[in-house]
């Protein structure tokens, strides 16, 4: 048997659900890791991004890549309000505190989702690719927009890591990271940098979402699935390391891919928390975490 | 003429009173220090005109400006410049991102910088270097650089030789007496007696989260029994 064609198609996949993977995750990582939360609801923030690119999609006549472009803009921008919202009227009346948010964000993922069934209704929804053209291999074609999804992770990977690294808010935000009372001390509003930090991990989560709903499809129950690999993926990596989540997300995305083909997506499942739980044990910092911090 | 003025603090950890009617006054170009020890309040003092722990009660008036009940961002845009204990680094951060932080505090140009990078030069070869890998005496540099960016009014320390080498000591030492020359108000707390007698204009020794008594310089410099009665040396 020539393993060729299914170890390349296993790679695409995996290559595909690393990319959405590591958007979604690196959104969870970035809030715990400036803010110490644990953000439970953060996969409702992935499925309104999916539900708000099908609504561009219904209520945007026209060709299908210009609801999608809209949705790539509208979507994130109406998650980020809701997350910059949430993070107004719940976390802050808390004060953050790291086993209140826990609960808090548990409502929250409650209220997102049965608000989703409500007006959305609980049937799943498809949604056009923004453009149809098949890249034939000599064993199989496979859809370009996959392609772009994975090209659209990395460059917007690429721009968050620019982002941090040499803009003045990205600047503020590691200093918060580190050092909440020393960043005070230096006129920094903490209150304000979690604002956008909470709001900016949604919207990646949302992305995420907008991204994939032309390759599944929109449904209220479907930040279940991003949320427990992005918590794998967290973990693994190392909480709030953005370079280990993205080492991870290719980790755990590479593998999802080709177990799934290869032998079954349960054996998938199987492994990442297999996975977790070896780190746990042994390496509990995660792989690129820093013991103690 | 005053440029801080600190009147009746109190404040608690929990049901622990860990100051007791805290007031201080300071004027441009002078030093006052804060001597006492351990657990006497010190840092607990620095904190609470720094906002981050919360007084119940008293008030704060930097530059003729009433700061009480100010959130804790806003007193240091106010000018105060602080060096912590243990100089809290953002130690992941370059030595030039931590100068950064230290400007963007009230965005008044580069002056403090420059007077900051005259003092330690040894810093403008180290800009790209992660501040956590720089030696002891070299990260209470770049604290002082970092709330010098500040371009401060008043500068507060915490035991900045706390650890260091007796040159490294003379280094800071210099720069604190440079500052106060300069016009700066500083509030230097610090355990070293023999590092306060040089420099400090006037001393204020604290127990039990209360200042007991205050003094000129002069009178203490050579009480050994008033050091002994308040810090414990002297004798």
């Amino acid at each position: 048997m020539n393993i060729a064609p299914y170890l390349l198609l296993a790679t695409l996949e995996g290559l595909v659900q690393a990319s959405v993977l590591m958007l979604t995750a690196l959104g969870l990582s970035l809030v715990f890791g400036v803010m110490r939360v644990v953000n439970v609801a953060h996969g409702e923030f992935f499925m309104l991004g999916a539900v708000g690119a099908w609504i561009c999609a219904t209520l945007i006549p026209g060709p299908p890549a210009v609801a999608f472009v809209a949705a790539l803009v509208l979507a994130p921008l109406f998650v980020g309000a809701i997350a910059w919202a949430a993070d107004w009227a719940i976390l802050k009346r808390i004060d953050y505190n790291p086993e209140a948010t826990i609960v808090a964000t548990i409502g929250l993922m409650y209220i997102i989702q049965q608000t989703t069934l409500w007006s959305f209704g609980p049937n799943a929804q498809a949604v056009d690719a923004p453009f149809y053209y098949t890249l034939r291999f000599p064993w199989f074609g496979y859809s370009t927009y996959k392609f772009f999804i994975i090209g659209a992770a990395v460059v917007l990977v690429g721009g968050l890591l620019y982002f941090l690294r040499h803009s003045k808010v990205g600047l503020v935000m590691r200093a918060t990271q580190f050092d909440r009372e020393t960043a005070q001390n230096f006129g920094i509003s903490v209150g304000r940098v979690y604002s956008i930090v909470f709001a900016v991990g949604a919207m990646l989560a949302a992305i995420g979402g907008v991204l994939v709903v032309p390759a599944q499809q929109a449904h209220y129950l479907m930040g279940h699935d991003p949320l427990l690999l992005s918590f794998v993926v967290v973990i693994v990596g190392g909480l709030g390391s953005i370079p280990g989540t993205i080492a991870a997300a290719i980790l755990i995305g590479m593998s999802d891919g080709l177990l799934s083909v290869f032998f079954s997506p349960t054996l998938a499942k199987i492994f990442s928390t297999l996975l977790v739980a070896l780190v746990l044990v042994f390496k509990p910092e995660g792989l690129f975490g820093k013991a103690g911090r | 003429m005053s440029v801080m003025t600190v009147e009746g603090f109190n404040a608690y950890y929990g049901s622990a009173q860990a100051l007791r009617d805290f007031s201080i006054e300071l004027q441009a170009g002078e030093i006052l220090c804060l001597l006492g020890r351990n657990g006497a309040g010190k840092t607990t003092a620095l904190k609470a005109i720094m906002g981050t722990v919360r007084p119940e009660s008293g008030r704060l008036v930097l530059n003729g400006v009433d700061l009480t009940g100010s959130r804790p961002e806003e007193i240091p845009r106010a000018g105060i410049g602080y060096v912590p204990q243990g100089r809290r680094l953002f130690s992941e951060l370059t030595v030039w991102e931590n100068l950064e932080i230290g400007l963007m505090t009230r965005g008044q140009g580069r002056e403090g910088l420059d007077y900051a990078l005259e003092l330690f030069p040894v810093l403008k070869d180290r800009m790209k270097q992660r501040s956590g890998t720089l030696s002891g005496g070299e990260q209470t540099m770049l604290s002082m650089a970092r709330a010098m960016c500040v371009n401060p009014t008043v500068m507060m320390l915490d035991e900045p030789t706390e650890g260091l080498m007796p040159s490294a000591i003379a280094g800071i030492r210099d720069a604190v007496t440079r500052l106060r020359d300069g016009g700066v108000a500083v509030l230097l707390v610090e355990q070293r007696v023999d590092a306060v007698l040089s420099v400090a204009d006037r001393v204020a020794f604290m127990d039990h989260g209360e200042i007991k008594a205050r003094f000129h310089i002069d009178e203490v410099r050579d009480n050994k029994e008033l050091l002994h009665r308040y810090v414990g040396v002297g004798h």
